[in-house]
């Protein structure tokens, strides 16, 4: 069974800018699988070169075994991606681009699918509306509708929900996760870490153009032990546990903890120096730390 | 190929929707250039023996409005969809390049030759030209359109503005359109001009195009098919390696 995705030492450079530096990366069939990075880590990149929006410098990428440059119909056809930028076509209602783009596709009496993509995304009801006059959260959910005409095996989503509501990322995220319950591949890039970490079994972390981390959503939350504790204090930190403040507001400290046992030792330490807690909060590892401590917070 | 029709269908919508602009308006533009040379110059010039001027500019304006709104076509449905993105939709489609380039290159002939056919039916009530040899009517109309929709391809392609596209419609179309003998025979211009029209691949368009009215040519129409029908296969050929190794769509 080939994967769903087989990038091989892909590079792409655009001027100065190595996008992509020898990037390897294997996600297997019926994965959700998450990319994360800083804007400009390459994440973008790395999906034109899947979709054939843009051309490998060096490298070989396969989606489902066809190669992305040599059999570029045949991949083409297995792949559904949803553009960042938000795209559509004036001249058309929200049923005739959907139309046109099952033709493109090569479908034809596509409209019993497309009822039911039009359903999951609440879009049946603007289905005769024409492109223009729909608001950004409307035109969004067509990107979506469209990527999914043609019932692709291999869905990219490259932030498919930047700038909208509650509402369509709920149900986006359900009609997804059905499609991933189906056996499509998921290859999700998103700012909304907390989306990642809820949906993506693994996750691959970019920066400058290479993977930092590629592992089990699970391995990578384990990966950072210990914890964080929010206090409220009625004095000073004593001296000792200052190299562990994270963040200080007036009497509101952030430590981290190597460990839960280490929670013992730093209320004994504030008893000895008779200082009072007010308040405090336990924080359990996210992945926003993971990707913090990884990518860094400036990216760098 | 039903993504090849699908692709020729939103192209030839598109102009549906705007016909106004896209068919209409080039209409009344070549009536007005046909009212306007035709009263002016009616009386003084007569480029054939027993053909009046009239007859002979109709074929002219035919053609130059063929030609121009072939390229306009093609060439501002890519700009527009470079522009806003949405050429997205079609690139990430299973669309081999000969169906992307055959998709734009026939919508362009079909707003070409439906503009030209415009001209001609209402063109009829100031004059009513012959159309001795039908066949070389429309095998020139059919080559020029499919030969400046592909021109247009590669200059969607090329620009990446739209006054880009302008200055490539003002500064190379325009002027090749104009010194092509639209409005006279090449025959009555000095010998530089003469020899200097030859190099205008417009002049045989026109000349071949006008041949199949009235039988008679500044050159031989075999020679001009030759010569459009290479401009032609050379700019296909262009087209469809630009489209193949990506040029300004797949960064």
């Amino acid at each position: 069974m080939p994967p769903a995705i087989d990038v091989r030492q892909a590079r792409k450079r655009y001027g100065e800018l190595q996008a992509l530096d020898s990037v390897d990366l294997r996600i297997e069939q019926g994965e959700f699988f998450g990319l994360l990075g800083p804007n400009g880590a390459g994440k973008t990149t790395l999906i034109n070169l899947l979709s054939g929006l843009a051309l490998p410098d060096e490298g070989q990428l396969s989606v489902l075994g066809h190669d992305v440059v040599k059999q570029y119909r045949a991949s083409r056809r297995v792949l559904g991606v949803v553009p960042q930028e938000l795209a559509f076509d004036p001249f058309f209602t929200v049923r005739e681009t959907l139309r046109l783009q099952s033709g493109f596709f090569g479908l034809r009496r596509n409209d019993t699918w497309i009822d039911e993509v039009m359903h999951h995304l609440d879009l049946t009801d603007k289905a005769d509306t024409n492109m223009r006059r729909l608001s950004g959260g409307m035109k969004r959910r067509v990107l979506v509708a469209q990527a999914l005409v043609h019932k692709p095996p291999v869905i990219v989503l490259d932030e498919p929900t930047a700038g909208v509501d509650v509402e369509l990322r709920q149900s986006l995220w359900r009609f997804i996760q059905q499609l991933n319950r189906d056996g499509h591949t998921i290859l999700l890039t998103t700012h909304y870490l907390e989306e990642a970490e809820a949906l993506c079994t693994r996750i691959a972390m970019l920066k400058h153009g290479r993977i930092v981390a590629l592992d089990s959503t699970q391995n990578l939350l384990s990966s950072l032990a210990g914890c964080r504790v929010r206090l409220k204090l009625a004095g000073n930190l004593p001296a000792s546990l200052l190299l562990q403040v994270v963040e200080q507001t007036n009497d509101d400290y952030l430590l981290t903890l190597p460990s839960y046992q280490a929670l013992e030792s730093m209320l004994s330490e504030l008893r000895v120096a008779g200082v009072e807690v007010h308040e405090m909060t336990l924080q359990q590892p996210d992945l926003e730390e993971v990707f913090l401590r990884l990518v860094g917070r400036a990216g760098h | 190929m039903l993504s090849f029709f699908s692709l020729l269908y939103k192209e030839v919508f598109r102009v549906w929707k705007v016909g106004f602009q896209t068919v209409l308006a080039p209409v009344l533009t070549a009536l007005l250039y046909l009212l306007i040379f035709s009263h002016v110059l009616a009386q003084h010039v007569e480029v054939y023996p027993g053909v009046h001027y009239t007859a002979f500019l109709i074929p002219g304006l035919m053609m130059m409005a063929i030609l121009q709104n072939a390229f306009a076509n093609s060439s501002s449905s890519l700009i527009q969809s470079k522009i806003t993105g949405n050429i997205v939709f079609v690139l990430l489609a299973p669309i081999a390049y000969w169906e992307f380039l055959a998709a734009y290159v026939l919508a362009s002939m079909l707003r070409g030759l439906v503009v030209g056919i415009g001209i001609y039916l209402a063109a009829l009530w100031f004059a009513q030209p012959p159309m001795l040899f039908p066949i070389w009517i429309i095998l020139f109309a059919v080559l020029g359109s499919a030969m400046l929709g592909s021109l247009g391809v590669v200059a969607g392609m090329w620009a990446e503005k739209f006054d880009q596209l302008a200055g490539f419609q003002n500064f190379i179309i325009m002027p090749l359109t104009f010194l092509s003998g639209v409005f006279y025979s090449i025959h009555s211009l000095p010998p530089f001009w003469q020899a200097l029209s030859r190099f205008n691949p417009f002049f045989y368009m026109i000349d071949g195009f006008r041949y199949g009215f009235f039988g008679v040519s500044d050159i031989s129409p075999w020679i001009s098919l030759m010569v459009v029908g290479g401009c032609m296969l050379g700019l296909m050929l262009l087209s469809l390696g630009l489209l193949k190794s990506g040029y300004k769509l797949r960064y």
